[in-house]
């Protein structure tokens, strides 16, 4: 029987707890804000016993990242959490972790990028890992982060996919602010994630195998990644799946894209993370001013949900993307390149503008939103759009 | 249990262990090295110590041991690939590493 503990905390500290109710066999971690105080909790739940969990200190994200590969090709449960700087450091480990198939989960606190150095919220940096190889969950609420960090594990330990996964969550804006969150019982949680069946365990002595192979000179590398192009399209189906499972337990919603006032909607706007909060409250003031605005928030950032996405906005008659992250030198932001290539393929053509907004914190007011709803009714109505990128709210 | 990959050239995707593992322990050894050797250590038995030194140096395993002792067929020339780190670390300079002829009959 479900017991659900409702709690007045952070982001982190329930990202922590459902860490320790997920049972790691090795967590290897480095501290960096905003993220610290996820694995500051965890070690303090290793000392404290109520988790069971070889925690290995480190000098460095490189090697935090490093240790978790060595850790997860012994066949342990791997888990760990970063953010900024320190994924950056991992990045060489992040595509290791992955073309090993090594399904270890690590929570990222999104965090801006240097230069010039910053520590506040932005996706900048799990955007730069998102070609990695790794499955990418994206959180609006405290509640989402600790959701989809349990479903993270559930969905890289599954034997269809067996690829790492990243659980994201705004830095401060959701790591540190205290939220209202519904907790799962312990039983629950390890119960629905399950026990983990590695396969090729380095520790199997009795089937013996080597790790970290080369397969160049002609070799087979192609089709190693051809596999794992192959495993995180299997992906899709095993997020949905789990979310489904995890819903029945938790009573909470799913969804790889969550819609909104989408039914009827003229304009949309696209967004991912906290934001989506913000946008949800001024669709619903457009609403009340007779306009038919709607969101969808994407959740799932890898696999992305094409299909899922191009559905959802097909009725509109303009959409906006928001990307807290630049991809500089392209169209535009990583979500932008994303909508605008899901909606190809649709009989009609949508207007979508791209607004860049929050880079390192920079405030996402309420009026910024309702300029981006703004300008969305002015298309619909047959205004042009804007030409190129909107940098919302800079000077 | 010998991983058989005669046919690997006509694998599909499917086909290949996950995440580039190899499913069988020890088997560098079906991998001759010796084919890479432009020089060949030469141990002169007279001044050897048996320290075992180049022994434990050797990155390749060539060189072997009977009764803690260097054996007397003592290099392995499918896989010594001439690197000369024996020679290097040898106290007494008991090995010089000597030209490789044309002729490798020991690599196929
Ligand atoms: S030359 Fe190199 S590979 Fe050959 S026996 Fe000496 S150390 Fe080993
Ligand atoms: S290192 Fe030199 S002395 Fe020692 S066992 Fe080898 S050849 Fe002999």
């Amino acid at each position: 029987m479900t017991e659900i503990r409702t709690v007045a905390t952070t982001g982190n500290l329930v990202v922590a707890e459902a860490m320790r109710q997920c049972r790691p066999d090795v967590v290897a971690a480095y501290p960096i804000t905003p993220q610290t105080t996820i694995v500051e909790e965890f070690a303090k739940y290793v000392a404290q016993g109520r988790v069971h969990t070889e925690y290995v200190t480190v000098e460095s994200e490189h090697s935090a990242m490093s240790a978790c590969v060595g850790a997860s090709a012994a066949g342990a449960r791997v888990m760990t959490a970063t953010a900024s700087q320190g994924l950056a450091l991992m990045w060489e480990e992040l595509h290791i972790a992955s073309g090993m198939r090594l399904p270890i989960v690590m929570a990222n606190a999104n965090r801006a990028l240097s230069a010039p150095i910053n520590i506040h919220c932005d996706h900048g940096d799990a955007m730069g890992a998102r070609d990695t190889g790794w499955v990418m969950l994206f959180a609006e609420t405290a509640q989402e982060a600790y959701d989809n960090t349990i479903i993270a594990l559930k969905v890289a330990e599954d034997p269809e996919v067996l690829l790492p996964a990243m659980s994201c969550l705004d830095g401060f804006i959701t790591t540190h602010s205290i939220d209202r969150i519904e907790l799962l019982d312990d039983d629950t949680v390890t119960g629905f994630v399950g026990t983990y069946q590695p396969q090729n365990a380095l520790l199997d002595i009795d089937n013996a195998v080597s790790h970290g192979c080369f397969a160049g000179l002609g070799g087979p590398y192609f089709e190693f990644k051809k596999a794992q192009r192959m495993a995180i399209d299997r992906s899709k189906a095993v997020v949905e799946r789990v979310g489904n499972e995890f819903t029945k337990v938790s009573g909470r919603d799913f969804g790889l894209v969550e819609t909104d006032m989408m039914d009827d909607a003229d304009v949309a706007i696209v967004v991912i993370g906290s934001t989506a909060g913000n946008v949800r409250h001024v669709a619903k003031e457009m609403r009340a001013g007779g306009v038919k605005a709607g969101i969808v928030k994407v959740r799932c950032f890898r696999p992305f949900p094409h299909a899922e996405l191009a559905a959802a906005l097909k009725g509109c008659r303009a959409v906006a993307v928001l990307d807290r992250a630049e991809s500089f030198g392209a169209e535009g932001g990583p979500l932008y390149l994303e909508t605008r290539s899901a909606l190809y393929d649709l009989e009609s053509r949508i207007p979508v503008v791209n607004y860049i907004y929050g880079l390192g914190g920079s405030d996402v007011r309420l009026e910024l939103i309702h300029r981006v709803y703004a300008d969305l009714s002015d298309i619909a109505s047959g205004s042009a759009a804007p030409s190129g990128l909107v940098y919302l709210g800079a000077r | 249990m010998k991983w058989d990959i005669s046919d690997i050239d006509s694998w599909k995707t499917d086909d290949f262990p996950l995440g580039a593992v190899i499913p069988e322990a020890g088997n560098s050894h079906y991998y001759r090295t010796g084919g890479w050797r432009s020089e060949r250590p030469v141990r002169n038995v007279e001044t050897c110590t048996d320290c075992l030194i180049c022994w434990i140096d050797c990155p390749d395993t060539a060189i072997h041991v009977a009764d803690e002792k260097i054996a007397a067929d003592w290099l392995d020339l499918d896989h010594c690939k001439g690197c000369g780190i024996c020679a290097n670390e040898c106290p007494v300079e008991a090995i010089t590493m000597v030209p490789e002829g044309c002729e490798l009959p020991e690599v196929r």
